[in-house]
């Protein structure tokens, strides 16, 4: 743990950096997804999206997630307009 | 009776495989078990010199696939133990001079005399690997607690099922308790959490080692009891006979301190 992370009060040691950089490669190697292909599967996901729907394309988030033995492919899309109601 | 084949394998180079090949090995044999170890590192071999017997090699395995010699005559009698041996790998030979299916061959004509056979593999995932799988009961992984051999002991993992060698069992080697607890090495539970597999070993990093490698007897030999590599070891024999041997407990204050003192007060 760095001393500015202790200054602000941060819990993360180097070992949990470790765990969690561990799990996110693991989960891409094990499912053999690159970084490279998500952001291209993401691409496409957006240019479906917004022929039907004006959505911000900078907010779409698309990630591998792991939940024990299952990996899930996880898109995140945040809809525009919820300021009309 | 028929012999166990153990195959002892990584997926990365320089974790502790052919230590604890020859520990355990070695320690199989102190319970007086039949053991042969064989080197599947063709063109690399070291656990002649880790176990001491570099001297004594007149034929290796690629001898015995090809028919130069009998399967007997490759096999090393040890120094010290009356009923280990070792069968070396080709030094100047590649992983290409054996297939899988020599490896089950030459293990299945092994199998009747002897009790176990532990099978040092080569890091990779290519042929030498395929070689040392091919004839194994018991897959053991060798793995550190950092980030590059737990990947790679994913990755090894992964082929193993595909193999249908599964489950493999996990060593986790060089483990350092005082990192651990200020939060700068993965935990047991850390490394558990990711590979998900059933645990056989927790080997702590011990400079006895070294010296126990640099006179070419494997530390199992020498007498340390309490919290030590060799105590560990000899825990991981006891488990691969079907014992239930408790874990050593590294994570309590008082059990590192109880260690450290061992390290220090034991020379």
């Amino acid at each position: 743990m760095s001393w500015l992370g202790q200054f602000f009060g941060k819990k993360e040691t180097s070992s949990s950096v470790a765990k969690k950089r561990l799990q996110m490669v693991l989960v891409h190697d094990r499912n053999d997804i690159s970084p490279g292909l998500l952001e291209l599967i993401k691409d496409d996901i957006i240019q479906v999206i917004v022929r039907h729907l004006a959505i911000d394309p900078t907010s779409v988030v698309v990630n591998l997630n792991q939940d024990g033995p299952n990996s899930f492919l996880v898109a995140e899309i945040p809809l525009p307009g919820n300021s009309s109601r | 009776m028929s012999a166990k084949v153990i195959t002892v394998t990584s997926g990365k180079g320089g974790v502790g495989k052919t230590t604890i090949s020859a520990n355990l090995a070695t320690a199989l044999a102190m319970l007086g078990k039949r053991v042969v170890a064989i080197d599947a590192d063709i063109g690399l071999r070291n656990l002649d010199v880790v176990m001491g017997l570099e001297n004594r090699i007149v034929y290796d395995l690629v001898d015995v696939v090809e028919g130069r010699c009998r399967l007997r005559q490759a096999m090393i009698k040890d120094k010290r133990q009356p009923e280990l041996y070792l069968i070396p790998a080709a030094q100047t030979r590649d992983k290409m001079a054996v297939s899988p299916s020599d490896m089950i061959l030459v293990c299945d004509q092994l199998r009747p005399e002897i009790d176990y056979i532990l099978i040092d593999s080569p890091a990779g995932i290519e042929r030498g690997f395929r070689n040392a799988i091919a004839p194994a009961d018991q897959v053991l992984v060798v793995t550190n607690p950092e980030v590059s051999s737990v990947r790679d002991a994913d990755r090894i993992i992964g082929l193993i099922e595909a193999e249908e060698k599964g489950p493999a069992h996990l060593i986790i080697n060089r483990l350092k308790p005082e990192m651990v607890a200020r939060g700068d090495m993965l935990s047991i539970a850390d490394v558990l959490d990711i590979l998900a597999i059933p645990l056989i070993g927790i080997i702590p990093e011990d400079e006895n080692i070294l010296v126990s490698t640099n006179q070419g007897m494997p530390l199992v030999m020498s007498s340390t009891n309490g919290v030590s590599a060799s105590q560990a070891f000899r825990n991981v024999a006891l488990r691969l006979t079907g014992q239930d041997v408790p874990f050593m407990d590294f994570s309590q204050k008082p059990g590192l301190r109880g260690w450290l003192k061992n390290l220090i007060g034991g020379r």
